[in-house]
């Protein structure tokens, strides 16, 4: 029987202190001993980015670490984003923009995309594109997504969750229209 | 999907680590990035009784100058190589073979060492290597040991390092000033490459002096593909002269016949692939 080990990890700004098997992915122990279910397993084999958090600030597909990989790192998951009770702007931006329809993918694509931003805060719509590779939507929902990412690269979503007459996401959905996008 | 148990071990030294290889006997691995081998053992591919985990070794990070070669740290990410000033200035085809490597948060976590002694012969970092004729280092308990990259790939997933050894840093000649593309083919994004081309050509007074050519999945290792490369000197810089240079890339090569294509396809693309990455290394 392989040993334990005893791991300190810092998830969305509170230290943890536990046991763990060096087995144990990091998605399993976010989900399954700290209740962080708002991180997803999806296709489980490193493809679909479904679990993707911040590992010290940088995204990582938490079904390909183990938790004894952490020891001593800060992980950010979907759930350590909002502010005071405010959702940050990416997610204010997938909201606004109807960037998701069943959602499975939507925690992953918005760490992968924060990511992506504080890389580079200004991409083009291609680099978007590349910089979402690693995430998959079967809702093919990637045209809103891509949007959603442009306008809070732009700036152009407000506090209060609408996004600005300039930004460049199409009108194809009521939510957008009453936001008074052109 | 759950590997096997394991013990584990984070060594904080290189030093440290090979003493935990000589005392974990034969059924151990080593575990750099983890994005090959975690899946791989949660596939139960590989199930070693015990990992020992590199990435506590802050030695084995790093791009440095060392004189008319960079030192490249084994564990230095797919991500820094794409990012950083040293390679883009000196060996650019390294950046842009690594850009190519799965996804974004794949290249924060792989590692350029580890893809390395991987040695997946769809993988799209052994080529370029071996076309910048690179050096291993390889670090035992009885010292240091130097392999050339000619000699390092032996076959499917096989390299020269021994067990009980570490590759520690590969050491990477200097091309600065020279032209460089990699080229892949793959059918949707993050991909394994079907064939990919490493070119670096350098280009003086209107002709192709030099070039250097690796190709990746075109055999069980990447190839150096000699007879275009000894085409391409003194070629004018044209695209008539480099297709018929390019043509010779399927020489001496030996690739599989799967799903993606069978080994007279993959001979083909070499060639395309290799006059493609040619006229843009060339700046044509």
């Amino acid at each position: 029987m392989a040993s334990s080990k005893t791991i300190t990890v810092e998830v969305d700004d509170v230290s943890y202190t536990d046991d763990v098997e060096p087995r144990l992915l990091l998605v399993q122990y976010l989900r399954e001993r700290l209740g962080k279910t708002g991180t997803l397993i999806g296709c489980d084999t490193t493809n679909c980015g479904a679990c993707t958090v911040h590992l010290d600030g940088v995204s990582v597909k938490s079904c390909t670490m183990f938790a004894v990989q952490a020891d001593g790192h800060s992980v950010t998951t979907i759930e350590g984003l909002a502010r005071d009770g405010k959702l940050a702007p990416l997610q204010q931006a997938f909201h606004q923009c109807h960037a998701l329809q069943c959602g499975f993918c939507t925690p992953g694509m918005i760490m992968q995309s924060a990511s992506l931003l504080t890389e580079n805060p200004h991409p083009t719509e291609q680099e978007i594109r590349d910089g979402l590779e690693g995430n998959l939507c079967r809702c093919t929902g990637y045209q809103n997504i891509v949007a959603a990412v442009q306008a809070a690269a732009d700036g152009t979503v407000s506090s209060d969750g609408t996004v600005s007459s300039d930004s460049t996401v199409s009108a194809d959905s009521d939510e957008t229209e009453t936001a008074g996008v052109a | 999907m759950i590997p096997s148990a394991f013990d584990y071990a984070a060594p904080a030294t290189v030093a440290e680590a090979l003493g935990v290889l000589a005392d974990a006997g034969d059924d151990v691995k080593l575990l750099a990035g983890g994005q090959s081998l975690i899946p791989v053992m949660k596939l139960r591919l590989a199930d070693p009784a015990m990992v020992v985990d590199l990435g506590r070794i802050g030695e084995l990070s790093g791009v440095r100058d060392d004189g008319d070669a960079l030192l490249i740290g084994a564990m230095t990410t797919h991500h820094e190589i794409v990012t950083d000033p040293l390679i883009a200035e000196h060996v650019p085809l390294l950046a842009m073979a690594a850009a190519t490597v799965a996804d974004p948060q794949v290249r924060h976590r792989g590692t350029f060492g580890g893809a390395l002694v991987h040695a997946d012969p769809a993988g799209d970092m052994p080529a370029p290597v071996l076309a910048a004729d690179a050096t291993f280092i390889l670090a035992g308990l009885d010292g240091e040991r130097r392999v050339a990259a000619a000699d390092f790939f032996q076959g499917y997933f096989t390299t020269a390092v021994d067990d009980g050894e570490i590759l520690t840093h590969i050491r990477v000649p200097k091309y600065t000033g020279w032209g460089a593309r990699y080229e892949k083919f793959t059918r949707v994004a993050q991909q394994w490459s079907i064939v990919a081309v490493a070119a670096m050509v350098r280009v003086e007074g209107g002709t192709i002096a030099e070039a250097r050519i690796g190709l990746t999945n075109m055999a069980s290792t990447p190839l150096r593909a000699t007879a275009v490369e000894q085409a391409l000197v003194g070629a004018p810089l044209t695209r008539e002269a480099i297709a018929t240079a390019s043509a010779h890339a399927g020489e001496g090569t030996d690739p599989a016949s799967d799903l993606n294509g069978d080994a007279a396809y993959r001979r083909h693309l070499a060639e395309v692939l290799t006059k493609r990455a040619v006229i843009v290394a060339a700046g044509l």
